[in-house]
């Protein structure tokens, strides 16, 4: 009978950071390639569902609320309003929504060592992150295309300001996400709270059209100033902006730091079966 | 060498804590094998657990000087969705392995035929275990973690993955978590009793279980 042969050295006690990294690359590769075929499967249209179902949403929300005639008395182009507002819900609400449950439904991948809890987060953050930016692109380019919206007046603008949504939603998703494998109930209070940071989040008002009372208080909550940002840089002409991209991006931090704390010790609450 | 140094595992449980490892320490050396004895609820699979490092201790140290497998034939990573060449595909990315010269044996090995392409929801449960059995040998460890993993598949199948594990790497350490005394007699040079949180070590099989038997499994 044959041996096989041992193909692995001994691991050293800590890998050099680059070579750590490169492993931590491929394994969230490997977990977005799976999360991928899970989700999606190879049937019909596949991957495309990552962002046609966004878009899908968007679009539906675009011609409500231009049916609506809720611009009605304003100058704002309701469809570029729709756009870029419901964008934004999708960046700060659904990575956190597909954060929450991110490692309770993948405990047993953590039997493989080279698999981190951070890396369960990040697999399914980029895919969710990517699949809203890339509906945000498609739809921004088809509806300049057929004559719906003018295309950004800045596009740097609506860069730094998609950045700044995209990294709040990724710190707040992961915040959520590691304080839902210290509590059960995290996951429990989300769906509601969700819902109800929708009419707060400045997706659906401009902070100028406010009483000035009620601004003050709208400026304190982060996700508002992004889609401000956004706005200005689309159709910045139109209205007077009010954000502040430091508060945003020091909000986001601060939950990302706090994320990373609980995740360091999220090993210890989590129940095996 | 894989040595545990005063490891300690304390769940929370209502008004108050369960210790469910005390206080243990051992050495595993290249190429030793030993049988981990104890009645169910001892913590042996916490200590599987803590060996893989899918979970930590509350206190104490792994110190791995040798690569650890995860725990053996396990399935529980399967995605039901994906197929068992799609599973295969996953642990050779996370492993750093070439896929394609791995497929073939595979799926000799798990006799899965044509099911190896599709979704592994629609595997009985002996196909799966089939299929998680040869994933595992997919990747070279020189330490295996084994709970209970010859309780399922034919005579057959068994005697494939002996052959596969006992011979072909008869070099390599393991540790061995079963309720089959044969199996442990045959395959094991130490035997370790859980029992209430602490660990008693044996220099034989035969001592091991003279101890389980006249002190614990009454």
């Amino acid at each position: 009978m044959t041996m096989i042969s041992k193909t692995s050295p001994p691991p050293p006690a800590a890998c050099p950071l680059p070579e750590s990294f490169a492993i931590q690359c491929r394994v969230v590769w490997a977990l977005i390639l799976r999360e991928m075929l899970t989700r999606f499967g190879r049937h019909n249209i596949g991957f495309a569902w990552m962002f046609v179902e966004p878009m899908i949403f968007t679009l539906g929300v675009t011609t409500l609320w231009t049916l609506a005639g809720m611009h009605k008395g304003s100058s704002i182009p309701i469809a570029a309003f729709a756009l870029t507002g419901y964008s934004c819900i999708l960046l700060w609400r659904n990575m956190p929504g597909r954060a929450e449950s991110a490692v309770k439904m993948n405990i047993p991948l953590l039997y493989h060592r080279n698999v981190r809890i951070l890396d369960l987060f990040l697999a399914r953050l980029i895919l969710e992150g990517g699949g809203a930016t890339m509906s945000f692109l498609l739809l921004g380019f088809i509806f300049t295309w057929i004559g719906w919206i003018a295309p950004p007046e800045n596009i740097l603008l609506v860069i730094i300001g998609w950045f700044a949504m995209a990294f709040f939603g990724i710190s707040f998703a992961m915040f959520v996400g590691a304080w839902a494998t210290k509590w059960h109930w995290v996951e429990k209070i989300w769906h509601p709270a969700a819902y109800l940071m929708v009419p707060l989040s400045g997706a659906v008002f401009l902070v100028d059209s406010l009483p000035k009372k009620v601004q003050e208080f709208m400026l304190y909550v982060p996700m508002v100033h992004g889609c401000e940002c956004i706005r200005d840089g689309y159709f910045g002409s139109q209205f007077r902006a009010h954000y502040s991209l430091a508060y945003i991006t020091l909000f986001s931090l601060i939950l990302l730091i706090v994320a990373l704390i609980v995740m360091k010790n999220a090993r210890h609450n989590l129940e095996h079966q | 060498m894989l040595e545990l140094l005063n490891i300690s595992k304390r769940y929370p449980v209502m008004g108050g804590e369960r210790t469910v490892l005390d206080n243990i320490s051992f050495q595993i050396q290249p190429g030793e094998k030993i049988g981990i004895l104890g009645r169910n609820g001892a913590g042996k699979s916490t200590l599987i657990r803590i060996l893989s490092g899918a979970e930590p201790p509350t206190s104490g140290q792994v110190v791995r000087g040798m690569s650890v497998s995860w725990p053996l034939a396990f399935g529980g990573t399967f995605q039901e969705q994906l197929s068992g060449l799609d599973n295969l595909r996953f642990i050779c990315r996370i492993y750093n392995k070439s896929v394609e010269d791995k497929i073939d044996f595979v799926q000799d090995f798990s006799e899965l035929g044509r099911y190896f392409r599709e979704p592994a929801g629609k595997y009985s449960t002996g196909m799966k275990a089939r299929l998680a059995f040869a994933i595992s040998m997919v990747v070279e460890f020189d330490c295996y973690l084994i709970d209970e993993v010859m309780a399922v598949g034919d005579q057959r199948f068994t005697d494939k993955c002996r052959v596969e594990l006992f011979e072909k790497r008869a070099d390599r350490a393991m540790i061995i978590v079963s309720h089959n005394q044969e199996f442990v007699r045959s395959h094991c040079h130490h035997a370790k009793v859980l029992n209430g949180g602490r660990m008693h070590h044996f220099e034989t099989i035969e001592e091991g279980y003279n101890f389980y038997l006249t002190h614990i499994a009454q």
